[in-house]
């Protein structure tokens, strides 16, 4: 399947269909999902498209839907999933659909409403039963106050309001007492009542009583006003002119007044009467529940589908609005992308559309000539979604361009997991993958991921910091000591670290270890010197041949593209350049590696090059061979000689061809009858031509400057493959220092309960820091790597992207 | 450098690595995955044989050696054949 390694070809397509069976051949496209709209209208605004005012209705629906699906969340009540996929509804049943939204709406609002009046009553009536209670409670501390001999001025007052009370209660008529005293009761919010208090003192100076008791929350006071805490308080004033000033006052703090009894067997009266209420108004309320909890488990069994419904026909009308409506003829007119390809499933699906809404004409489906660019179109499974994903969010190919995709499954992966390098966290970390495989079918970047993670942990031979040896170390101490070489027991004594010569035969064994880093480098105390050495040339061979592999890629769009041309004048140069200079820097590498140099005249492979290219050839025995002078010059000025040839040789052919086309245009165009009209037209291509001489002038001198450049900034840049792992180690390692190995060292008996503690730590560290925070920022740096190093050698990615009318994915991104 | 267990160790590598990216492929059925799997397995093999020969040629004539601390020196003497 070559689709996804090019778009796949996109042909333009136009539909013929009748109005009537417009509503079904359009919900088959959309289950089709292989088919995009073209905009017909584009000059039209939406509120003057012909469907608008069904689009309308549908939001209108959604929005009611939504709102019942809100009630249902806030009665708990479950919404059954949907099942198959439904048949749209033609226009006839909207209609239908419609109204019984609409009564629904109605209905519930309805109940919501008496539900809030209801409620409001009930706590209103609550607040005069504890208005009652403790409205017999302060007569009753009334009364035991004035059994005791405390004299202070109010309650000497409250004393002789209490006798007066006493009295009262002795005899069972009301008496009022001085018909000067009264009192005022209410209900205030608790944070508003010390406020209160003190306006109260100022009005009166002092010259009231004023008790307040808190209202004992109850479970159902608390789920109507929240946590608000009301008091109750109780104010005895003399006078009725000083009443009113009171009820101002009680006004401007918003408490509510309530008229309490004076009398213990009128209030007993009233406390009954409100608890039959209270009674009365607790069974309406609980029988309003039940009725709409029962509306809304009735809706729940349906909503789902009609949401579905609903965005369909929505999707529909947007459709039909893209369309050309010739209403005289009753006739659609649609212009679709469509994959070549699938051309046959559409005409299959457009069939099946008409007959099910059972008009006797077919429709008709034109292939249609185009000189606009097709939309850009991969076709991706599950598998490589993700990673087409990537690539798009970059940028979307280019019709008919090379897609990095299929070579960024590997290369990213592998790219990350060179930064991560530790097989005990790629483990994890694969196993975390597999996990959420499992489960949502759509991470399998992270598999990959932490698979390659877990090889070039091997090869870096890294474990949560600790080595392998499997086959036995390529070094060996022995040799150095007496009697085959200078060490004796006392140098071990003196010295707290010595180092290994490999020159001293024996020593290194002569065949290095294996498969991977030599597990001795990890006890090492210089391990950073060798494993930093080792990294940078790995990075930079990695970098190059990544690089390498984009310029190649450029080569295969060239050749689909027939620019054979191009390919002289830019793939040539280029890999030229390229290769001259980093690739015989590759070459240095590999070279030193393999040939044998005693340590103290080795050369730096950096200042090789810094000195290849500066032509700085002092000091003759830093060079690594034979001839090393005159091959590097060789390169060097190839390398130099490239610049001009991709600077200049495009512009110039480009300037040539458009010298040629002007020759014969101007001896025809004087024996010709339109000689003026063909002059002047042609005068404008001229000055056309001219300016696009300059412009692909310019063009070139920024591209090959970006290339030049580009690639010792590139190069440079994969160096931070190496900056990575290096972090990546070192943080593992502080983690084993500074957390395990304390743990593991712990000699006494407490020592098993530390070990689990500082273990727990070990691993809630291992996590965030090394698997989460280094991996996001690995996952970014191998991105960027792609993005920039290696698609700005091929890439353009000025396409649009392939949007089909697809049900499925719309259900999808809703749910 | 012409030793055996090294000669032993890239052949077997390399073979592995051949195999995985150059014969397998051949085998994969025609599908319309069969691009992209192709396509994986020989990067796969490429990207992992090329980063295990880096490391194992990085360390075939090594210019400096490991220092070691006193304790561990006086381990390996008696433990590590």
């Amino acid at each position: 399947m070559s689709s996804s390694f090019r778009s796949e070809e996109m042909c333009l397509a136009q539909l013929l269909f009748q109005t009537e069976s417009a509503h079904n051949c359009i919900s088959e496209l959309g289950h089709l999902g292989l088919v995009q709209f073209k905009d017909l209208n584009p000059g039209v605004t939406a509120f003057q498209r012909r469907f608008v005012k069904e689009v309308k209705k549908c939001e209108k629906m959604e929005r009611i839907l939504r709102y019942l699906e809100k009630e249902m969340v806030k009665s708990s009540i479950v919404i059954a999933p949907t099942k198959e996929k439904e048949i749209v509804p033609c226009p006839r049943d909207v209609l239908e659909l419609e109204s019984t939204f609409e009564k629904l709406e109605q209905d519930l609002r309805e109940i919501n409403r008496n539900h809030v009046a209801l409620r409001q009553n009930l706590s209103e009536l609550m607040d005069i039963d504890s208005l009652l209670r403790m409205a017999e409670d302060f007569f009753e501390e009334a009364e035991s106050l004035m059994s005791c001999s405390e004299p202070p001025s109010e309650d000497s007052m409250c004393m002789t309001v209490s006798s007066r009370i006493t009295s009262r209660r002795n005899s069972s008529s009301s008496i009022i007492g001085p018909p000067y005293l009264g009192f005022i009761a209410g209900v205030i919010k608790q944070e508003r009542f010390p406020a209160f208090e003190k306006v109260l003192w100022r009005l009166f100076h002092g010259n009231f009583v004023l008790r307040h008791a808190e209202i004992q929350a109850t479970e159902e006071l608390q789920t109507d006003r929240g946590l608000a805490k009301k008091d109750v308080f109780i104010i005895f004033v003399q006078g009725d002119h000083v009443r009113e000033k009171v009820r101002k006052v009680c006004d401007g703090f918003h408490a509510s007044l309530y008229s309490c009894p004076k009398t213990l067997h009128e209030r007993k009266e009233m406390s009954n009467n409100i608890m039959t209420r209270m009674e009365d108004l607790r069974l309406i309320l609980r029988r309003t529940e039940e009725y709409r909890a029962g509306v809304l488990m009735k809706a729940a069994d349906h909503v789902h589908e009609w949401s579905s419904k609903v965005k369909k026909m929505k999707a529909i009308y947007y459709t039909l609005n893209l369309c050309n409506i010739d209403i005289t003829q009753k006739l659609i007119v649609a212009e679709i992308w469509c994959s070549v390809s699938d051309l046959t499933l559409v005409h299959n699906a457009l069939i099946k559309g008409s007959e099910q809404s059972g008009s006797s004409v077919t429709p008709v489906l034109n292939r249609i000539q185009t000189q606009q660019t097709p939309p850009t179109f991969n076709r991706t499974n599950s598998f490589t979604e993700g990673f087409q994903a990537i690539i798009d969010t970059y940028g979307v190919g280019t019709y008919q361009e090379i897609n990095p995709a299929p070579y960024t499954t590997v290369t990213f992966p592998f790219l990350f997991a060179v930064m991560f390098g530790d097989c005990g966290h790629g483990l994890v970390m694969t196993l975390f993958a597999v996990w959420i495989v499992t489960q949502a079918e759509r991470r399998y970047i992270i598999l990959l991921m932490g698979m390659f993670s877990v090889y070039t942990g091997l090869i870096y031979n890294d474990c949560f910091s600790k080595s392998f040896n499997v086959f036995g170390s390529s070094w060996r101490v022995q040799p150095t000591f007496h009697p085959h070489g200078p060490w004796h027991n006392d140098t071990l004594h003196d010295c707290e670290h010595l180092q290994l010569d490999p020159v001293i035969p024996g020593v290194y064994s002569g065949v290095p270890y294996v498969f991977g880093i030599d597990p001795v480098w990890n006890i090492a105390s210089n391990k950073l010197s060798f494993l930093n050495s080792f990294k940078m040339k790995m990075s930079v061979i990695l970098g190059v041949s990544h690089m390498l592999f984009g310029v190649t890629l450029s080569l295969f769009n060239y050749a689909y593209f027939r620019n054979f041309q191009d390919v002289l004048i830019e793939f040539i140069p280029r890999m030229i350049f390229l290769l001259s200079l980093f690739g015989y820097l590759v070459l240095l590498i590999l070279y030193k590696w393999c040939i044998t140099v005693p340590s103290d005249v080795a050369p730096s492979i950096l200042l090789l090059f810094i000195n290849m290219m500066l032509f700085d050839y002092q000091s003759q025995h830093h060079l690594l061979y034979e001839g090393q002078k005159a091959v590097q010059i060789c390169l060097v000025v190839t390398a130099v000689l490239m610049v001009p040839v991709m600077l200049m040789v495009k512009s110039f052919l480009v300037y040539r061809t458009y010298m040629k086309s002007r020759q014969p245009v101007f001896g025809n165009s004087l024996n010709d009858q339109h000689g003026a009209d063909t002059r002047s037209s042609f005068s404008q291509h001229q000055s056309n031509e001219t300016v696009s001489m300059s412009d692909i002038f310019v063009y070139q001198a920024i591209h090959t400057i970006e290339f030049c450049l580009g690639c010792i900034s590139n190069t440079a840049s994969y160096l931070r493959l190496w900056a990575l792992s290096l972090a990546h180690a070192e943080l593992s390692e502080v983690l084993w220092r500074m957390v395990l190995q304390v743990g593991l060292s712990f000699s006494s008996g407490m020592g098993s309960l530390m070990l689990a503690l500082i273990f727990a730590a070990f691993a809630v560290l291992t996590v965030t820091v090394l698997l989460v925070m280094e991996g996001l920022s690995a996952f970014l740096h191998a991105l960027r790597l792609h993005w920039v190093e290696f698609q700005n050698k091929f890439y353009e990615g000025s396409g649009y992207k392939f949007t089909p009318l697809s049900f499925d994915s719309l259900l999808k991104t809703q749910q | 450098m012409a030793s055996t267990t090294f000669v032993i160790a890239v052949s077997v590598m390399t073979v592995f690595w051949g195999l995985v990216g150059g014969v397998i492929p051949w085998f994969i059925p025609k599908g319309p995955n069969r691009g992209v799997i192709v396509t994986m397995l020989v990067l796969t093999a490429v990207c992992c044989y090329l980063f295990w020969l880096i490391a194992i040629l990085a360390q075939l004539n090594p210019l400096l050696g490991p220092s070691l601390n006193n304790d561990t020196i006086w381990y390996l003497y008696h433990h590590w054949p």
